[in-house]
């Protein structure tokens, strides 16, 4: 796989797959906008992709959830020039039981992955469309395929931006520019930290990394990481509900 | 942002796999983790990607902090050769950035798979050792975290004992953030090579004072399963980086992989005995080559987990270094016991350690002769085995690795490495691990 240089926004930079995916681009002499929380680990990343060969790199340290999209992205992409490729990578995960419970904890959670996600996703599609070129791609999840009791809430979250993404992959395709949800499995990161990682369906982040870099080529609008999640997820879609609400899964 | 949580491990193993025992482990991402994790109330350590053979990176009674998720560049000045990284970047991922411009590693131990962190911890040492000494000789800063004076930068001229202490310090001296290092320079990615096979051990001695004065890179490999008039037999290998040619980073192959643990009984004396017959003919052909620094420096890494060759007793290796008055005498001594116990297999490597001073306190390289074996992990009767061989080590006035050790008494080790009184002055009293108590307490 051969990966251009680009102009390229990554919000959520903090996160181990998207890290990951911003050391392919810096080999390839990327210029990087890396968006978070906290400015001194975006400082690190910064540092390490410069030295990785990325041709520049700033930071905006703010909380994607709470900023005002539209705004914040005209000024990232007036530093960077164009936009040539947009990941939006934060997410977070809940925990499960609270989510069962607390409405704040659902506020928060679909305030996370999925409302803030569409303003963020719709403003850099009309960029893109003005721009007639360049690709924005959306960290999924096989959670959204299809409601499990073990994380139906984060699921659904999931699964609407998936469905958002897959829209604007529509209006998109007439003018050149791509959407792509990138949709992993298990993967080891912070997120998962507590979860048993045993057996062969767990991935790396450099794993996912490498097919959300191949997914910015070329492509989508759904890629599942690693791919043979997509067999699995088409068996689990497809199971009889008789047969389904008897799994544990 | 929360620190990271503590989660209970039973697939933390050294590379020797011999002490299977549950580890509390947490893995931080980001520097600013890491304070919080000192100040846990149990025993820490710090980890990388343990290769370490025995007990020295593990800690049951306490946590573990795996290192492996700071793994980020600081700084490279391809200049001058002089790289600033986190102790979690691999060796491996140091060469792919530096290669291109000219620069290696200062000195490598066997296998690229190794931290930066955990080379330093350990001051590694490879096959250039008569030319290039240790790799604490090559560090020029350390970035430490105590927990009892936080944040230190320490350099030999700022802080004299504790750059001692930490180099070598199998991370007993705090945590180990990251290390600045100065690079060697190449102009080619491969390293000329010559194999030349020897006989017995005199013929040994004499191709190793012969070589060190022209060649960078020596080693051996000993066949130490052949008996009587074959005892000591072997392959002499020595190599200079080539002056000319490309520089390519080596690919990480990672599709050659042990996916299962083998059969305990896959290697015994008859097989090994026979890859040892094999491996000593075809190599005896081959005189001179040009080989890429990956086969050269790393044939193992090729094979990913070649450790579940061992099954799942695991194996425990022996590295010893004898002094270079002895050598010559204990050596021969301890390759007839090895034959005798029958134990042995096909990893056993043989080098002359040079004159360069190693900085650490507890530095196993110093000058004289190491001798490195596998011994697949068979119990009582390996352990016994063992133990004869730690006499002749103290007889001669030899000391054990470390890194490699899983088993050595704390009599030996308080013997060979006489700096320990004053290096457990230096520790950090946050930070513990099993071989630490095992010959410490």
């Amino acid at each position: 796989m051969t990966v251009r240089a680009r102009n390229i926004i990554v919000l959520g930079a903090t996160s181990a797959i998207a890290e990951a995916t911003a050391r392919i681009w810096a080999a390839a002499g990327a210029n990087f906008v890396l968006v978070g929380r906290d400015p001194a680990r975006l400082q690190a990343i910064a540092q390490d992709l410069s030295v990785r060969g990325a041709k520049s790199t700033s930071i905006v340290s703010i909380d994607c959830v709470r900023a005002n999209a539209r705004d914040e992205l005209q000024k990232m992409v007036k530093t960077l020039g164009r936009l040539d490729l947009l990941l939006l990578a934060y997410g977070a995960l809940g925990d499960k039981e609270i989510l069962e419970q607390d409405q704040k904890a659902i506020e928060r959670l679909v305030a996370t992955n999925f409302t803030s996600s569409i303003a963020w996703s719709l403003a850099a599609s009309r960029i893109l469309e003005q721009q007639r070129s360049g690709t924005l791609i959306v960290l999924g999840s096989v959670a959204g395929d299809r409601g499990r009791q073990s994380n139906f809430v984060y699921g659904a979250t999931k699964a609407g931006l998936a469905c958002l993404v897959e829209g604007i992959a529509h209006k998109l395709a007439p003018t050149g520019a791509r959407a792509v949800v990138v949709k992993p499995g298990l993967v080891d990161t912070p997120m998962t930290e507590a979860f048993q990682k045993k057996g062969f369906l767990w991935s790396r982040p450099e794993d996912v990394a490498r097919i959300i870099a191949r997914s910015a080529e070329r492509g989508g609008p759904i890629v599942y990481a690693p791919s043979f999640w997509g067999w699995i997820m088409l068996i689990i879609r497809l199971a009889p509900t008789w047969i389904f609400n008897r799994l544990r899964i | 942002m929360s620190s990271p949580p503590l989660i209970d491990r039973d697939d933390y193993c050294s590379w020797g796999r011999v002490v299977r025992r549950r580890q509390r482990v947490v893995r931080p991402h980001f520097f600013s983790e890491l304070p919080g994790l000192v100040g846990l109330p149990s025993s820490k350590l710090a980890i990388g990607r343990r290769r370490s053979y025995g007990d020295s990176c593990l800690n049951s009674d306490g946590s573990l902090i795996d290192m492996c998720g700071l793994d980020r560049f600081i700084s490279f000045d391809a200049k001058k050769g002089v790289l600033r990284a986190e102790a979690g970047v691999v060796l491996s991922d140091i060469l792919h950035l530096t290669v291109p411009s000219g620069w290696f590693l200062p000195t490598t131990p066997g296998t690229r798979f190794v931290t930066l962190g955990g080379a330093v911890a350990n001051d590694v040492h490879g096959k250039n050792h008569h030319s290039a000494g240790s790799i604490g000789r090559h560090v020029r800063a350390i970035g430490l975290l105590r927990s009892d004076r936080g944040r230190l930068t320490v350099t030999p001229a700022s802080e004299v004992a504790l750059y001692s202490a930490t180099i070598g310090g199998l991370g007993l001296t705090g945590v180990i953030e990251w290390v600045e290092l100065d690079l060697a320079r190449i102009a080619a990615a491969h390293v000329d090579v010559e194999c030349l096979p020897f006989e017995n051990l005199e013929e040994f001695w004499a191709l190793s004072a012969e070589s060190v004065g022209n060649f960078e890179h020596t080693v051996a490999w000993i066949d130490c399963v052949s008996k009587g008039s074959k005892i000591g037999r072997g392959i002499f290998t020595r190599g200079n980086w080539s002056t000319t040619g490309s520089l390519i980073p080596h690919k990480d192959e990672t599709w050659k992989t042990v996916p299962i643990e083998a059969p305990s009984s896959l290697l015994n004396t008859r097989s090994i005995g026979a890859f040892n017959e094999v491996y000593y003919h075809l190599q005896k052909r081959k005189r001179k080559s040009r080989l890429h620094y990956a086969p050269f420096f790393y044939p193992l890494d090729s094979v990913l987990h070649w450790n579940r060759l061992y099954g799942r007793s695991g194996m425990l290796q022996y590295q010893c270094v004898i002094p270079k008055g002895e050598a010559r005498r204990a050596i021969p001594h301890m390759l007839s016991e090895i034959t005798r116990s029958g134990g042995a297999s096909f990893l056993a490597v043989l080098k002359t350690f040079g004159a360069l001073a190693s900085p650490g306190l507890l530095s196993f390289p110093r000058e004289g002769a190491t001798l490195a074996i596998d011994f697949p992990n068979r119990g009582r009767d390996t352990l016994e085995a063992l133990a004869r061989l730690d006499q002749i080590v103290q007889e001669f006035h030899g000391a054990l690795y470390p890194a490699k050790d899983g088993r050595m008494p704390a009599r030996l080790f308080r013997q060979s490495f006489p700096g320990w009184e004053e290096f457990s002055k230096a520790t950090d009293p946050a930070m513990s691990s099993d071989f630490w108590r095992r010959v410490a307490s």
